[in-house]
């Protein structure tokens, strides 16, 4: 079956004055029409940059160095930035962190949401405003047509994060990046955002990538998870088994370190250590000088991704003992 | 609105009252007496105290200050000492001039410097952005008179392509034009190189916002993105900078004047000076000053068309 959106053995550099660093390393994935994908990670796993290439939004000192993205049947990486805005805004859309900078703060919210009309469809001004008091409306936002004529400081952050929402959806993209949407925003805000996204995902039948490292976020929006760690995937799985049955230590304790409120103690579980830095070089898993249950394959060799069913792929060597027990067992 | 700019026209009475007593101050207690200078060299001691009396320099400082100001006040800048002109009417002839000069070295420095800011903010560290910056430290560092003296050495002895000197036809004509390529040139250099600085860098900076990405993220093109998204925002600190520098640039047309011996505010200035005509001095410095702090407001009201969260209701 073809994919909405294919991304293969894709590797990210960025050029420094130390030489090349290696931000994403080969990492694959797809995301199917109407579907939702989380990407979880720890900060500077490689997550943002891993939805920035889809986007050929690389800062200029990145670049996809090897492997492809393909959405529906058009390859995205080669394309000249020229060939990519028509992508933009029109089927990939994206949304980001921080409503309150995201917007230009001189130009109104009518001229920004209609901008992408006007850029991909071919449509006049007058309907480009008509369709954009539209978008207002369908993403929730009270008086539509006095607010077009509004600047985004008049407006609050989850009012903000809305228009952001309305100007991603504005060309009905086939595929909706959604990087943190909701990090900087009150818990309350994040819920009706959260059920936005989700209302709008159905109605437009678009795939969602959902970049978040709040695994209640993911528990409550996810089809399938994609855990990242240090530029690798270390896990996919569909959104049920990586609560029922996380296999990669790391996914273990990032379910771990979710405060449980209805638990006697109130002590947060961590993972000991922290994320390594892109230069820093390290043999074997890129996870071991953190895991409990590292062993001397792990600090010798990369681990290959197992298949252990039809939805989950963990790339973590305790798999490769799991399997032979497993096999010597039924044999 | 309305209610800032009468504000600001009050606060700027009160200020140009402040500057006014500081120059005349300043004036008298700087050596040299006028009387003596336009008694000249033959002059006894009983025909300069009849040319103080006549000009009321006997009388105590503050007495003098406050005639001064009583004539300021119904529009009466004074005579001056040396040619017995009345100054305001001095003024009204030489200002059109200074102003012509002012604007135009004004739009060559804005043109100049807001044209390279870009060219080296779209390529940071390329041989283009390299090429501007030089400039822009050469600018700033290069002093007026030199400049001017050595333009016109290549341009109008040499090339022979421009007039030496002067600035006495109207601006729309083709010899006007000419006048006034070198002198707004000499002027404007300065005032470029430190728009050209800032608009490198206020432009770097705003290239790295969040909105910035969100409209590429749209499909924008770069070269909107760059001259839509950007340079509106970009240009708000650039707008501050030009705005000081045009009270520079006031001052600055003082040496310019005097290089390309045009005749406007400065050289009556540096005239005034040189023979202790105080009421020609405190006449042109007080008019530079009074076009300084309306040039402030103009900015501060620019601010508002320019940047929507600044509203002065």
């Amino acid at each position: 079956m073809n994919h909405l959106l294919q991304v293969e053995n894709m590797k990210v550099e960025f050029r420094t004055a130390k030489g090349p660093l290696t931000a994403v390393r080969s990492i694959s994935f797809h995301v199917d029409k109407g579907e939702t994908l989380c990407i979880v990670g720890e900060s500077g796993c490689g997550k943002s940059i891993t939805s920035l290439s889809i986007m050929g939004l690389l800062p200029q000192n990145g670049n996809i160095v090897e492997g492809s993205i393909k959405l529906e049947n058009d390859k995205l990486v080669g394309l000249t930035d020229e060939q990519l805005q028509s992508y933009r805004g029109n089927k990939i859309s994206m949304i980001f962190q921080e409503p309150m900078t995201a917007l230009n703060p001189v130009f109104t919210i009518g001229y920004q949401l209609q901008e992408p009309l006007l850029i991909h469809k071919k449509i006049s001004k007058k309907e480009a405003k008509q369709a954009s008091i539209e978008l207002l409306r369908k993403v929730g936002i009270p008086n539509p047509e006095e607010k077009i004529n509004q600047y985004p400081h008049q407006l609050s952050g989850g009012m903000r994060q809305r228009v952001m929402i309305a100007m991603a959806l504005a060309c009905e993209p086939l595929l909706l990046i959604a990087d943190e949407p909701t990090t900087a925003l009150d818990v309350t805000i994040q819920a009706q955002i959260l059920d936005l996204i989700e209302e709008l995902k159905e109605q437009m039948g678009m795939g969602v990538i959902f970049v978040t490292h709040d695994m209640g976020v993911v528990a409550e929006i996810a089809d399938r998870v994609m855990v990242m760690y240090a530029g690798e995937v270390v896990e996919m799985s569909d959104a049920q088994t990586i609560f029922a049955n996380p296999k990669h230590p790391y996914t273990q304790g990032l379910l771990a370190a979710v405060p449980d409120v209805e638990a006697d103690a109130h002590e947060l579980n961590v993972i000991p250590g922290s994320m390594p830095n892109l230069d820093e070089k390290i043999e074997g898993c890129r996870f071991h000088p953190r895991c409990p249950f590292a062993t001397d394959i792990c600090r010798q060799k990369n681990p290959p991704t197992f298949k252990i069913s039809e939805n989950q792929e963990v790339k973590c060597w305790l798999q490769e003992a799991k399997m032979h027990i497993e096999s010597a067992a039924t044999s | 609105m309305v209610q800032f700019i009468i504000r600001r026209f009050a606060q700027m009475v009160l200020l140009l009252i402040g500057i006014s007593f500081i120059v005349f101050m300043s004036m008298h207690l700087a050596p040299g007496d006028p009387a003596t200078i336009i008694g000249g060299p033959t002059a006894t001691k009983s025909d300069i105290e009849a040319i103080r009396a006549d000009l009321g320099l006997n009388k105590p400082v503050l007495v003098q200050y406050i005639d001064y100001m009583n004539g300021l006040i119904h529009g009466d800048l004074g005579y001056s000492y040396r040619t017995g002109q009345s100054v305001t009417e001095a003024i009204t002839t030489r200002f059109p001039i200074t102003i012509k000069l002012a604007v135009a070295s004004m739009i060559v420095a804005i043109v100049i410097g807001i044209t390279a800011g870009i060219i080296s903010a779209r390529k940071p560290n390329s041989m283009l952005d390299f090429a501007s910056t030089t400039f822009s430290l050469v600018g700033v560092s290069i002093p007026n008179f030199w400049l001017g003296t050595m333009l016109i050495l290549l341009f109008s002895v040499n090339l022979q392509w421009l007039p030496i000197g002067g600035l006495n036809s109207p601006f729309y004509t083709t010899e006007g034009f000419k006048e006034l390529i070198l002198p707004a040139i000499t002027l404007g250099t300065s005032t470029a190189a430190i728009i050209a600085r800032m608009t490198r860098s206020s432009m770097l900076e705003v290239a790295q916002a969040d909105y910035i990405r969100t409209a590429r993220a749209k499909g924008v093109k770069q070269r909107k993105v760059v001259w839509v998204h950007s340079l509106r925002n970009a240009l708000i600190p650039v707008l501050t900078v030009a705005g000081i520098n045009f009270g520079g640039l006031l001052g600055g047309t003082i040496i310019t004047e005097q290089v390309f011996a045009i005749n406007g505010i400065g050289r009556l200035m540096i005239e005034g000076i040189a023979s202790r005509d105080f009421p020609m001095v405190q006449g042109t410095v007080l008019l530079v000053a009074g076009i300084f702090v309306f040039i402030n407001l103009i900015v501060d009201l620019l601010y508002a068309a320019v940047d929507p969260r600044i509203s002065y209701d």
